[in-house]
């Protein structure tokens, strides 16, 4: 028998299980259906010309990684292992194990590669997100909002390209000078390079650009007389890991 | 019902003392991981996930022995796994317990988890993973709660508990096929991307679980007077056997592919997991032991399995069960997850090892399950014997009226060895036999002798319903008209019910 207590319970749980999710449809109905094609006017992307990085000197070279760091209140931990970077340089042999082998000149073979997020056109790391926290715009920057954020550590298992960090510890400490104009992070969340968006939204260069003396160039994918859409069809470019089919638009000359 | 998990003998409290001390250390431990963030932990920025989410993916498996157990009892009306029902969805139960903990103690922020449903991506599967495992836990404790307050209320079942009965089975299926699409659907990870990662879970997870169950059965018969039948253990024992040997199966196919294809994608992970690495003048192979350890246990419980000897003596099915559990955690756990990461995606090689206080948290969140299934399973018991009595106070009755009374009172009924059916005039006899062919202790003989029922029970061929007084009459009957070997009599003759 069901007993009055038991039926008002069970039915009590029932509408507050049917309101929640009612809330929810539109949002629910909202991810599945893509927004038009004609409101992605702008696609952001970089071209990174490897053969002028690596022309500069080595100071220059560094001078491009800590401008990112400086900017936006990247720590420096201690241990290697709560290591958090937006743009860092590898070798080119980890970087493209594909183009790799041994009969490789010996100028390629110790090329610094910088390695930052390729905002790619489908980001595998956006769509294993549980929360949304991690979506792409419609100009193709990834992004994400720090605060929705439950460090739940998908997007990094995600990312064929390891190009995410999480806050393994409280990083305010371990920032060198904290700039006041930009944010700094929890403790507990993932964070990653965002192509400047504040900067691009006040007509500037992302900072990595900015200091690069020209061997990074960026601009929009999508119009014709922009300078990355020239040297792009120019010149022949490489990308990490085209096979997975993300479309990074990160491109690199050699 | 819950008054039955307040009552208990010296080996109930200390057993819970035990647990409440793992998981005080587990809860410290969780405390100074959560005020210096996860740095504390052995993860890194290229191994991001461990320990945790190992045990995680095991458990869910683990989970699995709930239906095992239901799907014959209920749909089948398989009368032999009606006393386990309970049990074995207590203990899903509190195996998806521990999956959800495992997942909050992986956290970076455990205090914003409601995002998950408050800001949730449909095409997450993460966001399904989290549904299926959430609706599971209350179809298991709903579907146990209220079965056992059917039976001790001898009522039948309401209909909305058959129904919530049929949608739990193939919702068991959905958490591990769901959990392994977790990894399975990762591009960047070569590791983890191939179809073959659910059926595997699956198979993994009809292994471990009912394994779990058998030895937690097996305990369970060692320390209350609770009738579950051997032939319950029996036939689950065998259901352990070939998913065992299917598990083995699948990760023979999948190294077959790696290394016979050898593509360079997945090369690199199964080389480093099976033989290590060398880069820089350093030897990178901290899984290497681990996982071969796995793998020939693994190896050495399928063949303990598959004998059909060695599988009904309840000593090395027990031994058996204890080496499937151990080898499936280490090769479903950390030894699915870590691997995946190494070598990282930028080609480099970090490798991993868990902290003392992830080994702690962890630790804790098996104490915490541990004691939900153990109060959980004493509320099934209590309500199944009704009225028990504690084994130790049962014994010391029994020592005390042995004392008193030269003549035990058993010597006049039969006994049946429940391992062989073979039926014994009295218990000493039963006993010997037990010690003889199955290698039972006197002292625990009654793990395997029973009293025969006292009523000849009737055996009914099935193929052309004659009757029969006995067995042997059907099994011979059922040899010469219709060509059934006697081995496999029980095809033909069974028990006819009253």
């Amino acid at each position: 028998m069901i007993t009055r207590r038991r039926f008002l319970i069970m039915a009590g749980s029932a509408l507050s299980a049917v309101a929640l999710s009612a809330s929810q449809a539109e949002r629910v109905l909202a991810a599945f259906s893509k927004p038009a094609i004609d409101q992605q006017r702008v696609k952001w992307g970089m071209v990174i010309d490897l053969r002028k990085f690596n022309d500069l000197p080595e100071k220059k070279r560094k001078r491009v990684y800590e401008a990112c760091k400086e900017i936006h209140n990247i720590p420096v931990f201690p241990d290697p292992k709560d290591r958090v970077e937006w743009i860092w340089g590898a070798d080119f042999e980890h970087v493209f194990p594909e183009q790799f082998h041994e009969f490789l000149e010996e100028q390629f073979k110790w090329l610094e590669v910088p390695i930052l997020c390729n905002h790619c056109e489908n980001p595998p790391c956006a769509k294993v997100c549980p929360t949304n926290a991690t979506w792409k715009r419609d100009d193709g920057i990834v992004t994400m909002d720090y605060h929705r954020c439950i460090g739940c550590r998908y997007c990094m298992a995600a990312c064929p390209y390891g190009m995410r960090s999480f806050n393994w510890r409280d990083p305010r400490p371990f920032i060198k000078k904290i700039n006041t104009t930009y944010h700094t992070r929890t403790k507990g969340v993932v964070e990653k390079c965002t192509f400047c968006v504040e900067r691009l939204e006040k007509g500037m260069q992302p900072a990595c650009v900015e200091v690069s003396e020209e061997s990074f160039i960026f601009g929009d994918l999508n119009a014709l007389e922009s300078e990355v859409s020239k040297i792009l069809r120019e010149h022949f470019f490489i990308r990490r890991k085209p096979e997975l089919g993300t479309e990074p638009k990160v491109y690199y000359l050699l | 019902m819950i008054e039955y998990a307040l009552r208990g003998g010296r080996y109930y409290w200390t057993w819970v003392a035990i647990l409440a001390v793992i998981i005080a250390m587990g809860a410290a431990s969780y405390y100074y991981q959560y005020q210096n963030g996860l740095t504390v932990t052995g993860m890194s920025k290229e191994v991001s996930w461990g320990l945790y989410i190992g045990n995680f993916t095991f458990l869910v498996g683990v989970a699995a022995s709930a239906v095992i157990v239901v799907l014959p009892a209920y749909l089948y009306d398989y009368k032999r796994f009606k006393n386990v029902t309970a049990i074995g969805e207590f203990l899903g139960a509190s195996a998806v317990i521990m999956c959800i903990l495992f997942i909050m103690v992986d956290l970076g922020r455990p205090d914003r988890v409601l995002n998950l449903v408050l800001n949730p991506r449909p095409n997450s599967v993460m966001f399904y993973d989290f549904i299926v495992l959430s609706v599971y836990f209350l179809l298991n404790i709903v579907i146990a709660w209220s079965v056992l307050a059917a039976r001790e209320k001898s009522k039948g079942y309401a209909t909305w508990l058959k129904i919530l009965i049929y949608i739990a089975i193939p919702w068991a299926i959905s958490i591990h096929t769901v959990t392994a699409f977790l990894y399975g659907g990762l591009v960047g990870r070569a590791f983890w991307n191939t179809a073959l990662m659910a059926p595997r879970f699956l198979a993994g997870a009809f292994a471990s679980g009912p394994s779990l169950l058998i030895l937690s059965l097996l305990v369970i018969r060692r320390f209350t007077n609770f009738d579950i039948g051997y032939d319950a253990i029996k036939k689950i024992s065998e259901i352990v056997a070939f998913a065992m040997i299917t598990n083995l199966f699948m990760i023979g196919a999948e190294l077959f592919t790696v290394f016979y294809a050898a593509n360079p994608h997945h090369l690199e992970y199964f080389t480093y997991l099976l033989f290590g690495v060398q880069e820089g003048g350093h030897v990178y192979a901290r899984f290497v032991p681990w996982i071969w350890t796995s793998l020939i246990l693994g190896i050495v419980a399928a063949i303990m399995l598959v004998i059909p000897k060695v599988r009904n003596t309840p000593k090395y099915l027990a031994i058996a069960c204890g080496i499937v559990f151990i080898s499936i955690w280490m090769e479903k756990g950390i030894g699915l997850i870590v691997p995946g990461y190494i070598p990282s995606q930028v080609g480099t090689i970090v490798e991993y090892w868990p902290s003392l206080p992830e080994a702690l948290i962890s630790l804790g969140v098996w104490g915490i399950g541990f004691l939900i299934f153990t109060v959980l399973a004493k509320v099934a018991i209590g309500v199944q014997t009704e009225g028990i009595v504690e084994e130790e106070e049962i014994e010391e009755e029994l020592e005390e009226e042995l004392e008193e009374e030269e003549v035990p009172v058993e010597e006049e009924k039969e006994y049946r060895c429940e391992l062989c059916d073979a039926v014994f005039k009295n218990i000493d006899e039963c006993c010997e036999h037990a010690e003889k062919e199955h290698k039972i202790a006197k002292a625990s003989c009654d793990m395997a002798c029973v009293e025969a029922e006292p009523a000849a029970k009737q055996y009914k061929c099935e193929l052309c319903d004659a009757v029969f007084d006995n067995v042997d009459d059907c099994c011979e009957h059922a040899e010469k008209e219709h060509k059934i070997a006697k081995a496999s009599c029980d095809m033909a003759c069974v028990e006819v019910e009253e």
